[in-house]
């Protein structure tokens, strides 16, 4: 990505430019019913250590057995990064004491990682796109949880989420500034969505990133990294990365170095903090798991899970593109969320020539719906008008039966009461009139009316627009307003 | 009546069948011979009650002809197994009264075929040691006297109990486990039989780990045929460990007997070490002896990466052991020594929970396991651990049915006596065994002589992979030829 910095991307310090070097470590939480090695339950906000099984409290010979539903979920998340994936991968054990982790090791994956090279596109906001490598991704246990409030002088500690699957994946340091960072983020966290490999709900910790972070002269060689551990929101990820390279550009202007250390974001203050230096560093001592064998499975198996990935957010969108003339904003915005594009998907299915109104059906999610959700601060989950009616308006524009300006009153009808909306055309009368011979005799009249107009069009044109208005105003906006258009251009003789 | 206790499992066995006597009986002959022999300090807890409760349902079982190949046999299990609602400690002060709502499987399948529980056995803290000196609850004495002596001997470890109860009658068998020795070494030094099987033949889920790629669970007992009945209940593929392999557990009581003519017996040019006293030489010797005159064939083989497997193996298991037991860290069961904040709970905990051998294990895997120190010493185990792997494949590719050594450099040695300035000295007495572990082999124990002073000597025999059953017969024909060895009884 070197090659590719802009100067907008850098930042100026006193002593000149500066380059932010950024890689992450997100941390994905497996979606499975059971943990990775024991069969106690993954489900969220249980009465603590209600999901704990002997395995997951360390007790004496305790054997872990790999859950085989994350493995498969960890090969389907590294098929959708376009990713290396290895037959052969070994478990690890990352040795260090706290009470959150009962064996005293978090079974990880180390030297040899179950997903190896892959990459990621992420679109920009400036319309440009990047390529952020996927260094690797590998499954490890997570740990549980310390409660400190609940006693004066004691720390309790909950198990619930001792050993639940979590994939850590792990990026290439291609990003530069922190909005792409965040976009990478976000289509991270898209891709595991569409996968259903992750529920990716950061307020749950589902997906919880480490910061990498370093700061040099652009094109010179690579700083002295940071890492900000856990941070838990896209916004936040953008924000502990400008504060934090502003801290770094701050000490290396002031002829400082930089330590090599783990830091804390602290999202009240917006700002990171030391955690542990790298002198303090653990030593992990990494060795093989002796309790597991390697893990191993053939290419059919992957092939197998290949042939079943769904259709992911890149593939969409070129589709939509393809067969509905989207502009590749448009379909980018459809696509961004699962949610989004299903929904768009769903209008298509119920929309009697997709061919034809696949495009106005696009058009209409982005801007009336997503619009009025926005608005009203809801979700698509709760859109109040569902796909089979926004697909009935789209339907009666298509094929004419009223008119756009209409279609607006009658989506506002359907969202406030709900009901048929072929229906409601019915019954509200707010069917478009397509009768020439009605129309004609409204052009008539208003011809007849107003005989000045009619010959002041002939030199200028562009009052037509006037007799279309009068037109439209006279019929309750329910004139074909083509049809309308042509027959005034032949009574105007134009 | 004949004393119970004198039975073999296999003869008990028949005896129950026959209704010559009850279960209950048979139980509360060994219940008695337990109290009466307190001062081995084999048992570190006796379960009366419930071992009557399990004979009597044995004899209504064995009564309606429905009791299991074990059906109304006493039995005592090492410490190391998980035993549902009985204390479980593994010999160390840092589980403290821990007693675990799980049954380990290798247990569950011996209550499975009727077998009955008599208590738990001594072992050495976590199954580290050689003699049963490291117990918390004390050292573990040996039945065996020296001629003319009553220096207390140890009988050996890590299964020093089990050893121990074994060969003074206490039980008919019982459950032991080796991580580079601890079933056969204590066989050899009390005279009685003991085999690890191959690596995963057993399960390992219940048993408290100490090294996880080397431990492995097998029976101790007075006969070749006893510990075949105990191993066919034993052994089995487990789910919940991943490492037990998946084939089926032949009958090996049928492997008695059977002929070994023609077989290939290797004999290690290796294992003939300087300075080999020349009683364990003449016990080698005769048992090569033997076995030829039942018609196997011997044949001189070379293991030459025999003389790393010791200090690769004092890598290897502390390492693993280091990760292991950290999960005693006083937080959820087990003992606890409060201290200011966490840090200083962990060292006050481990540093008065752990005995001085655990805690010298742990700092040895700590350390080479650390960074920079990895690749020179566990990377470098692991590559010597291959080696001996394959001396051993070569070797059987040349048709080696099983290999014949002495399992032991000496016989039992008494309370006290090694180990106290050097513990290199005591390591020593798994040289001819931990090669078997590294190698994920199955060993056999069996007694073949006398040392000048009266004590049992054991000769070992070292089988193909999941090959227990040549191990057996050609066991027996050792067994047959030697004869059987009882201590002196002077306990009681």
């Amino acid at each position: 990505m070197n090659a590719t910095v802009k100067p907008s991307q850098l930042i100026k310090g006193a002593t000149g430019d500066w380059e932010i070097v950024i890689g992450l470590e997100v941390h994905a939480q497996v979606t499975s019913n059971s943990k990775l090695f024991s069969g106690a339950s993954t489900e969220f906000g249980g009465e603590p250590n209600s999901h704990v099984s002997l395995v997951d409290a360390a007790m004496p010979g305790m054997l872990p057995v790999i859950n085989e539903a994350c493995i498969r979920q960890a090969v389907r998340t590294g098929l959708g990064l376009k990713a290396q994936i290895n037959l052969r991968s070994v478990f690890d054990r990352k040795n260090y004491f706290y009470p959150d982790l009962p064996q005293g090791y978090q079974i990880s994956q180390y030297k040899s990682p179950i997903v190896g090279e892959g990459e990621v596109i992420v679109d920009l906001d400036s319309g440009d796109s990047i390529t952020v490598g996927i260094e690797r991704l590998h499954l490890e246990q997570d740990a549980g949880k310390l409660l400190h409030d609940q006693h004066a002088t004691m720390s309790f500690v909950d198990l619930n989420r001792s050993g639940v699957a979590l994939m850590e994946i792990v990026s290439k340091p291609d990003m530069r500034t922190s909005e792409q960072a965040k976009a990478y983020v976000a289509k991270l966290r898209s891709i595991l969505r569409y996968l259903g490999t992750c529920d990716g709900d950061m307020e749950k910790g589902s997906l919880r990133a480490d910061v990498n972070v370093s700061v040099r002269k652009p094109g010179g060689p690579l700083g002295t990294r940071c890492e900000i551990k856990n941070v838990n929101s896209i916004r936040f990820i953008g924000q502990a990365i400008e504060y934090e390279a502003r801290r770094q550009i701050g000490i290396l202007e002031d002829g400082g170095p930089i330590d090599q250390e783990t830091r804390l974001f602290d999202a009240v203050k917006g700002e990171t903090r030391s955690m542990r230096s790298k002198e303090e560093a653990h030593d992990y001592r990494y060795f093989p798991d002796p309790d597991l064998l390697p893990l191993e499975f053939s290419q059919a198996y992957v092939d197998a899970l290949k042939a079943e990935l769904p259709e992911l957010p890149d593939a969409k969108k070129a589709r939509f593109i393809r067969d509905f003339a989207l502009s590749p904003d448009d379909a980018g915005v459809l696509v961004s969320e699962r949610e989004s594009a299903d929904f768009y998907e769903a209008v298509l299915g119920k929309l009697a020539n997709a061919a034809r109104d696949g495009k106005l059906a696009a058009n209409w999610v982005i801007n009336e719906l997503f619009g009025r959700l926005n608005k009203d601060g809801h979700g698509i989950a709760a859109s109040p008008v569902s796909a089979a009616q926004l697909a009935a308006i789209v339907d009666l524009i298509g094929d004419a039966t009223i008119s756009g300006k209409i279609a607006k009153d009658l989506f506002e009808i359907v969202w406030q009461e709900g009901g048929d909306p072929r229906a409601l055309v019915e019954t509200r009368g707010m069917k478009q009139v397509t009768d020439l011979g009605a129309i004609e005799k409204v052009v008539d009249d208003i011809i007849a009316v107003n005989p000045d107009k009619a010959a002041q069009v002939r030199d200028k044109p562009a009052m037509i627009g006037w007799f279309v208005g009068q037109v439209m105003k006279s019929s309750g906006g329910k004139a074909n307003p083509q049809a309308v258009n042509d027959i005034l251009k032949s009574k105007l003789g134009l | 009546m004949t004393d119970l206790t004198s039975l073999t499992l296999a003869e008990a066995r028949d005896g129950l069948v026959q209704k010559t006597f009850t279960a209950l009986e048979l139980t509360d002959a060994h219940l008695a011979a337990i109290e009466a022999a307190r001062v081995l300090n084999a048992f570190v807890l006796e379960t009366p009650e419930q071992a009557r409760g399990m004979a009597r349902a044995a004899d209504a079982k064995l009564a309606s002809g429905e009791g299991g190949p074990l059906a109304g046999l006493p039995l005592g299990i090492k410490d190391l197994f998980a035993t549902k609602g009985v204390r479980t400690t593994a010999c160390s002060k840092i589980l403290d009264d821990f007693t675990p709502p799980y049954e380990s499987t290798v247990s569950a399948q011996l209550w499975r075929d009727g077998a009955v529980m008599l208590g738990k056995l001594n072992n050495d803290e976590f199954a580290m040691g050689s003699s049963n000196e490291t117990s918390c609850f004390g050292p573990v004495v040996n039945p065996w006297r020296r001629d003319g002596s009553d220096a207390k001997l140890v009988p050996g470890g890590s299964s020093g109990g089990s050893a121990s109860a074994v060969a003074a009658g206490l039980c008919l068998g019982a459950t032991a486990t080796d991580t580079g020795g601890s079933i056969r070494q204590p066989a050899a030094f009390t005279g009685t039989v003991g085999i690890k099987p191959t690596y995963g033949r057993c399960s390992r889920w219940g048993i408290v780990a100490f090294a996880s790629s080397l431990d492995q669970a097998g029976p101790i007992a007075r006969t070749v045929r006893d510990s075949a009945i105990l191993l066919r209940s034993m052994a089995g593929h487990d789910p919940k460990d991943t490492t037990s392999v998946d084939r089926p557990v032949p009958d090996y009581e049928a492997a008695i007997g059977r002929s070994v003519k023609g077989m290939k017996i290797g004999i290690p040019k290796e294992y003939r070490l300087d300075g080999m006293p020349p009683e364990i030489e003449k016990l080698w010797t005769d048992g090569a002896d033997w076995l030829k005159a039942a018609g196997a064939e011997l044949v001189e083989v070379s293991l030459p990466h025999t003389k790393y497997a010791l200090p690769a193996y004092y890598i290897v298991a502390p390492a693993e052991a280091s990760s292991n037991l950290a999960r005693y860290d006083g937080v959820r069961y087990g003992a606890r020594v409060n201290g200011r904040n966490i840090t200083e709970m962990y060292e006050n905990t481990r540093a008065q929970g752990f005995g001085a051998e655990v805690r010298r294990r742990i700092m040895i895997g700590t350390y080479v396991l650390s960074a920079g120190y990895y690749d020179a010493y566990y990377l470098r185990a692991q590559k010597v651990r291959t080696l001996i792997k394959r001396d051993f494949e070569e070797c059987f590719a040349k048709g080696v049915s099983a290999i014949l050594t002495p399992a032991t450099p000496s016989a039992a040695f008494g309370i006290g006596e090694k180990g106290g300035a050097d513990p290199v000295e005591m390591y020593l007495n798994d040289i001819f065994t931990v090669t078997v572990n590294m190698a994920g082999l199955p060993g056999i124990a069996v007694p073949g002589g006398k040392d000048a002073q009266g004590l049992p000597l054991g000769l070992q025999l070292i089988g193909r992979p999941f090959d227990e059953e040549t191990l057996f017969s050609l066991g027996e024909v050792i067994e047959q030829t030697a004869g059987r060895f009882s201590p002196a009884k002077w306990w009681a």
